[in-house]
């Protein structure tokens, strides 16, 4: 049951069979949470440190819940108020951070790649918790987990990711694991927002959300990233909801039990109208939910006494 | 293959499942307070048919779930590898109740205090109670089962083994004696 990886941090080079022991896991996890006392005492005396150098509510919240329900302590340390701003980088302070022994760290950062250098630079499990554009994958496990638990499956299912591809990190994780566990994936969105080439992740591209409901099992809507400049890529926020905004009409077009997706925030009205979001189709804070439970399979499956270690 | 020796055939099974069924409802007067809790995964089968015979006897049906004690095992770090986390599926209240807690073979003890500790994070039981069907002795913890199916003198080498008919084998307890099964015990660490 243990992983073979020693770190998660991204769903490209993970195994089908490591995805599917998450899963699992996260499926039996789950329950913790609607007990009396939600709280079992797996890690107690571990430490987890939650190293967040770009904002973030939802996934720091989920990760410190997951980790509090298994007994981990932990610790949340924040750009805004940590050595950053003095001019530190990032390997010093990972290295701080590294010699008051923690067991586990959980690492959000806009750089691409930088959980993989702290990786390299010392010895404690790492989670990604988002690196820029490159991959998310604790959203990924938990979209997987959301489909198979509503699905029953994910083999042979089609999954439309429409949106943003070109600053999401979600769509690149989503793609690696989704194909990883059998199903199509195609990503839907103005040209301008999908970057050429992501043929070669496994997906198929098309330009019309209304050619791509019609087949789809799960449609998941992404933000338009305006932080990270989407704006300047479409004429605007009301043409984009307009064409790429997924509404009663282009729901109509869906087959009956397809599931509608969003990784959070959303914008109402932009990518996603009211009436979907809130809608029968919407399995939106079921992925919520998921959430702690995937974190808590992974924080238990990579922390401590693995495979790779002596200990 | 070691040496192989049944220590319960299907019908012995029976007749002690049975028989501990007859002491639950004695010593507590009644099922009206009882619920069973099987730990997974030996102890799942056996508090299904311990359900089945406490109402066939007092014509009442006893709630009744399963409890998986992996996150609450002293142990789990210091294993070559994760055990697999089951399910635990307990859909009533255990407040106030007299809660039998089953499973397939007592050894060290360490499973039932795992049990014990998780029982505690579902409510206040008004008693716990223990149910086996194999008692193999040594014991490393101050632990000592209410129903006992049978008593048996092992070896602290030797496996024990327990077979059901709800996993596709014939319903029987083997032990496996210790010279010729050294080598299997250290792999899969046998309870």
């Amino acid at each position: 049951m243990a992983l073979s990886v020693k770190h998660m941090l991204g769903l490209e080079h993970v195994e089908r069979e490591d995805i599917e022991t998450i899963l699992d896991t996260a499926a039996s996890l789950q329950e913790i949470s609607y007990r009396p006392v939600k709280k079992v005492p797996t890690l107690r005396g571990k430490t987890q440190v939650n190293l967040f150098f770009e904002a973030s509510t939802r996934t720091r919240t989920s990760f410190e819940i997951a980790g509090k329900r298994l007994s981990a302590d932990v610790v949340n340390f924040t750009a805004s108020a940590s050595s950053l701003s003095k001019g530190e980088t990032l390997a010093d302070t990972a290295r701080n951070i590294w010699a008051m022994r923690p067991d586990i760290l959980v690492v959000r950062h806009a750089a691409a790649g930088a959980p993989h250098l702290l990786a390299k630079l010392m010895d404690t499990p790492i989670i990604n918790a988002g690196d820029g554009a490159h991959e998310h994958p604790t959203q990924a496990l938990l979209d997987l987990f959301t489909v198979r638990e509503k699905k029953g499956k994910i083999d042979g299912l089609k999954l439309v990711i429409a949106g943003d591809i070109a600053h999401s990190r979600v769509a690149r994780s989503n793609i690696y694991g989704f194909t990883k566990m059998g199903a199509e994936v195609w990503v839907v969105g103005p040209p301008t927002l999908i970057p050429p080439g992501i043929e070669r992740l496994g997906a198929r591209v098309s330009y019309r959300l209304e050619d791509a409901i019609p087949e789809a099992d799960v449609i998941m809507m992404l933000r338009i990233q305006l932080e990270r400049g989407a704006g300047s890529l479409f004429p605007s926020l009301r043409e984009y909801a307009i064409r790429f905004g997924l509404n009663s009409a282009r729901m109509r077009l869906a087959k009956p039990g397809a599931l509608v997706m969003h990784p959070g925030p959303i914008n109402r009205g932009v990518e996603i109208s009211p009436e979907v979001a809130d809608g029968p189709y919407s399995v939106i804070l079921d992925q919520v939910e998921a959430g702690v439970a995937v974190r808590m399979a992974l924080l238990y499956l990579l922390c401590g006494g693995s495979e790779h270690e002596n200990a | 293959m070691g040496k192989e020796r049944k220590i319960l055939d299907a019908d012995g099974m029976k007749r002690a499942l049975t028989r501990l069924a007859h002491e639950v409802v004695e010593r507590n007067k009644g099922i009206e307070s009882v619920v069973l809790v099987g730990i997974r995964t030996g102890g799942e089968p056996l508090a299904r048919r311990l359900a089945a015979l406490l109402a066939e006897i007092e014509g009442r049906p006893v709630p009744h779930g399963f409890m998986d004690v992996t996150m609450y095992r002293d142990d789990i770090f210091h294993l070559k590898t994760h055990p697999k986390v089951h399910k635990t599926e307990i859909d009533f209240s255990i407040e106030g109740k007299v809660v039998v807690l089953v499973d397939d073979v007592l050894y060290t003890g360490r499973t039932i205090r795992a049990a014990m500790d998780a029982l505690m994070d579902f409510g206040r039981p008004q008693a716990i109670q223990l149910a086996v069907l194999i008692d193999r002795g040594h014991r490393e913890l101050p632990i000592r089962p209410d129903f006992v199916g049978r008593n048996l003198p092992t070896a602290r080498e030797d496996r024990v083994k327990v077979n059901f008919a709800e996993a596709g084998r014939e319903d029987e307890v083997i032990v496996i004696e210790a010279e010729e099964n050294a080598a299997a015990v250290k792999s899969e660490g046998g309870k």
